[in-house]
């Protein structure tokens, strides 16, 4: 019975146990073995042919894909392994742009690592980039298929991590891409934007948008004031940017950085997330009082709201109508700064500092005519800024954060983590802190979830149903859950990235569970440090509250809080139906799109067509099935001319068609 | 509803029965697409978007299914479409020929493979099955056999004759 968890890597006995497949068994021996497209977090693909490894008696195999077994003999290195492995990265440098010095991705490239630990020096094959034009269509990535390696990781972490399946591979044999649906831009598509495709792509196929040289332009005007504010997840990864351990806190050094680069004031966006936990937790007692919305959920997380504004239409009442803690920052700064340096408003410059893509796109859509946030740089931008201006960044002197937004409680900076958003409104429920008195506030029970946890919290005698969670796909799970069990919930976190901001794909290049998990436990330590824990016992959050917030009416409502609307997941697209070649013709459309379509607008659309051919109008209307007015909540939608019609019946429908039809006549 | 301008609406209520006559499963995509492909000739682009929404598939995935398989065609494809083979046994019997004269007769490349007037579109397939009488050219579902690019071209002429018949008619 000795003998049966062992197996012999290069003659040496090694024991396995439960381990996933062969590949895992190896590392754990201490032997890296080379891959591209293995994420221990996604399904196993087996298509780089690098973790190849020679099992007596079966030949060479990817280790990857096979299960560990008593008794297996492993070579991992061989002359034959060594010499495929090199050929294989040749062949994949001979398909690659190859311009390293120019791109950004170079200190942190897996092929470029692997190609020098490898010991490839020449590439003997001739070389077949074919100098495809990258996709800047999104706010948040920029897609290079110059420098795709067609390994799927980004494949495969939008439809296993985000249920989205955003990019696909097209095509066959040497023709084989991936793209979006018909090749159109990114921006175009049903993209969150949480950049999970950029984390795990070996390669610069995917990245983050960088804008460090906006940002630059608006330091270098002397009339304009650059603000910044810091996400939490920012100050425990930087450092892996300059040899410095994930999860280490380097707010300071940060404040000193940006200093040194230009801004004038430094603030901290766990400042505003406390804000959002005073008006979160405020709605969630409204809600529950009036017993209307339920479950709230979280809206923090911009790639999750896309995600339901494209998604469920239904739930839209759900979302807390709070902005992010990075826009309640921005708007609270251009309302308030302006009149404390007698400046203009249009010569604040805000700048957020974020683990994040989609805060890109989320800064972006904000179409008032100040935005609230103008530029969104992601801690690898930042990263590289601080490299750009020579500042040694691990030496130097750390700094504090400006007054007043820089002042933080423990709540404000858990939010980058997934269970933090919950923690900390539940932390606002257990009631204010009495003469320093600190009441328990840690609710370790919503703390490190595998994606999905329902948690029952009493408080004060009262059970609060929540769930936490992270991965859209995840989710997507729970939603269908609720709506065929019927399950209760009051409230309901979701974040997009796996654990939260700490695994946005803005941080630096990492591949590993293990620095993510560093990067949370460190902000679970900062909360420890800081005196304060419960964001209504921040001083400056009840002065902002008396000064200016509750001064005017709706003035919170009108800094603090947005709305949602339905989104198209594919933008421009339409199937023509009927063309009337009459001199006038009446648009007629008529919605098809999932929701629309459940609620049985392809029979209304046969109907109304029928009903053309039936009275020969078919010269004097254009029909069209379109896939989303960006009404679902009122579906059937259909358009006739100008006038949308809501809940649409065959009646309604034809009814309207006709009286258009008379005013048309009529006119001419 | 036989008036043309009924035609694309026909088409769609087409596609709304193939996919009701699979129950709307994933798992039957492609026999949805090959039916919805003999409506159009060809796969619209917005036909595929529909068909991705109704069946809870990802566009980017149909899309990969519809340009994966050289069967299904993303432009739209002439009324006749000319599948000359070039295997090996057609090959050695001068098939490019054929292909020489069809390009030269119909004014086609490979890139630009279907006529203006959408009469005609020209592939090459790798192997019919039919080396025994090679060189062997399909055109819909008539097999030519032991082709020329004499024969080729009194091919094309029938069927222009034939057209000319139809319109008339009409």
């Amino acid at each position: 019975m000795e003998t049966k968890n062992i197996l012999y890597i290069n003659g040496r006995e090694t024991s396995f146990n439960g381990e996933r497949n062969l590949l895992e068994v190896i590392r754990k021996a201490n032997i890296e073995i080379p891959t591209f497209c293995y994420h221990s977090e996604l399904s196993v693909y087996g298509a780089c042919r690098l973790c190849l490894v020679d099992i007596e008696g079966r030949g060479l195999l990817s280790s990857c894909s096979v299960k560990p077994e008593a008794g297996m003999k492993i070579q991992t290195h061989t002359k034959e392994i060594r010499d495929i492995r090199k050929i294989s990265l040749e062949l994949l440098l001979a398909n690659h742009d190859r311009s390293c010095t120019s791109c950004p991705k170079s200190s942190s490239c897996k092929l470029q690592e692997l190609s020098n630990k490898l010991g490839v020096s020449e590439i003997r094959y001739k070389s077949t980039t074919k100098n495809i034009p990258p996709d800047y269509s999104s706010e948040a990535l920029v897609r290079d298929p110059n420098k795709c390696i067609l390994c799927g990781d980004c494949v495969r972490a939008c439809e296993e991590i985000q249920g989205i399946g955003a990019i696909d591979f097209a095509y066959r044999g040497s023709d084989v891409a991936v793209m979006p649906a018909f090749n159109k831009g990114l921006g175009k598509v049903e993209c969150v934007d949480c950049g999970q495709c950029a984390r795990v792509c070996p390669t610069n196929a995917i990245m983050p948008k960088i804008q460090n040289d906006e940002v630059w332009k608006e330091l270098d005007n002397k009339e304009k004031i650059v603000v910044a504010q810091i996400a939490p997840a920012v100050r425990v990864a930087i450092g892996e940017m300059f040899n410095i351990n994930s999860g280490e806190i380097l707010a300071g050094q940060i404040t000193a950085a940006l200093k040194m680069l230009g801004f004038k004031y430094v603030y901290d966006t766990s400042f505003s997330a406390d804000l959002t936990v005073m008006e979160e937790a405020k709605e969630l007692k409204t809600r529950l009082t009036e017993n209307k919305n339920l479950p709230l959920m979280s809206s923090c997380c911009p790639a999750w709201v896309k995600y339901a504004e494209q998604y469920y239409p239904e739930y839209l009442n759900n979302l807390s109508t709070c902005k992010s803690p990075q826009q309640m920052l921005g708007a609270v700064i251009k309302e308030t700064l302006p009149e404390s340096l007698n400046i203009k408003k249009e010569n604040i410059v805000v700048v957020s500092i974020m683990p994040c893509t989609a805060k890109k796109f989320e800064a972006f859509k904000d179409d008032k005519k100040t935005k609230d946030v103008d530029y969104v740089l992601t801690t690898q931008e930042l990263g590289m800024m601080i490299k750009q201006a020579g500042i040694d960044f691990a030496s130097l002197f750390p700094e504090s954060f400006d007054m007043p937004y820089g002042f933080k409680t423990g709540a404000g900076i858990i939010f980058g983590n997934s269970g933090g958003v919950t923690e900390a409104v539940l932390r606002y429920l257990q009631g204010e802190t009495n003469n320093g008195y600190n009441s328990k506030v840690d609710f370790k029970e919503v703390r490190d979830n595998d994606g999905i946890k329902e948690i029952e919290i009493g408080i004060n005698g009262n059970v609060h149903r929540t769930a936490v969670v992270y991965g859209l796909k995840n989710a997507k799970s729970l939603l269908s859950k609720i709506k065929e069990s019927g399950k209760k919930f009051d409230f309901i976190e979701v974040m997009a990235c796996p654990g939260g901001c700490v695994g946005g794909a803005g941080q630096p290049v990492c591949f590993d569970d293990e620095t993510r998990k560093r990067r949370a436990k460190g902000l679970y330590e900062a909360d420890k440090m800081l005196q304060l824990h419960k964001s209504q016992d921040n001083p400056y959050i009840k002065e902002l509250y008396e000064n200016v917030l509750d001064k005017g009416e709706h003035k919170a409502h009108i800094l603090l809080h947005t709305e949602y609307k339905n989104r198209k997941r594919i933008l421009e697209e339409e199937i023509s139906l009927i063309k009337g070649n009459g001199d006038e013709t009446l648009d007629v459309n008529v919605c098809v799109g999932t929701s629309c379509y459940l609620k049985g607008s392809q029979d209304i659309l046969h109907k109304m067509i029928n009903y053309i051919g039936e009275k020969g109008l078919s010269d004097c209307v254009n029909v069209k099935a379109t896939f989303c007015f960006e009404n679902c909540d009122n579906g059937p939608g259909i358009s006739i001319g100008s006038e949308k019609l809501s809940k649409c019946t065959i009646k309604k429908a034809i009814d309207t068609l006709e009286r258009k039809l008379e005013e048309m006549k009529s006119k001419i | 509803m036989s008036d043309k301008q009924f035609l694309n609406a026909r088409k769609f209520s087409k596609v709304c029965e193939i996919m009701e006559k699979h129950s709307y499963s994933a798992n039957k995509l492609i026999p949805i697409l090959q039916e919805v492909q003999e409506e159009y000739r060809y796969l619209p682009e917005e036909v595929l978007i529909f068909i991705a929404i109704s069946l809870d598939l990802s566009p980017a995935r149909v899309y990969g299914v519809a340009t994966f398989y050289s069967h299904f065609a993303l432009k739209p494809k002439g009324k006749y479409i000319i599948r000359v083979c070039d295997g090996t046994a057609c090959h050695v019997k001068n098939s490019h020929k054929i292909i020489d004269a069809i390009k030269k007769r119909l004014n086609v490349t490979e890139e630009k493979n279907t006529t203006a007037d959408m009469l005609f579109t020209l592939e090459t397939v790798s192997c019919l099955g039919a080396c025994g009488i090679a060189p062997v050219v399909v055109i819909n579902e008539t097999v030519h056999p032991l082709m020329t690019p004499e024969k080729i071209n009194t091919a094309i002429d029938q069927i222009y004759e034939t057209e000319e018949v139809n319109e008339l008619s009409n």
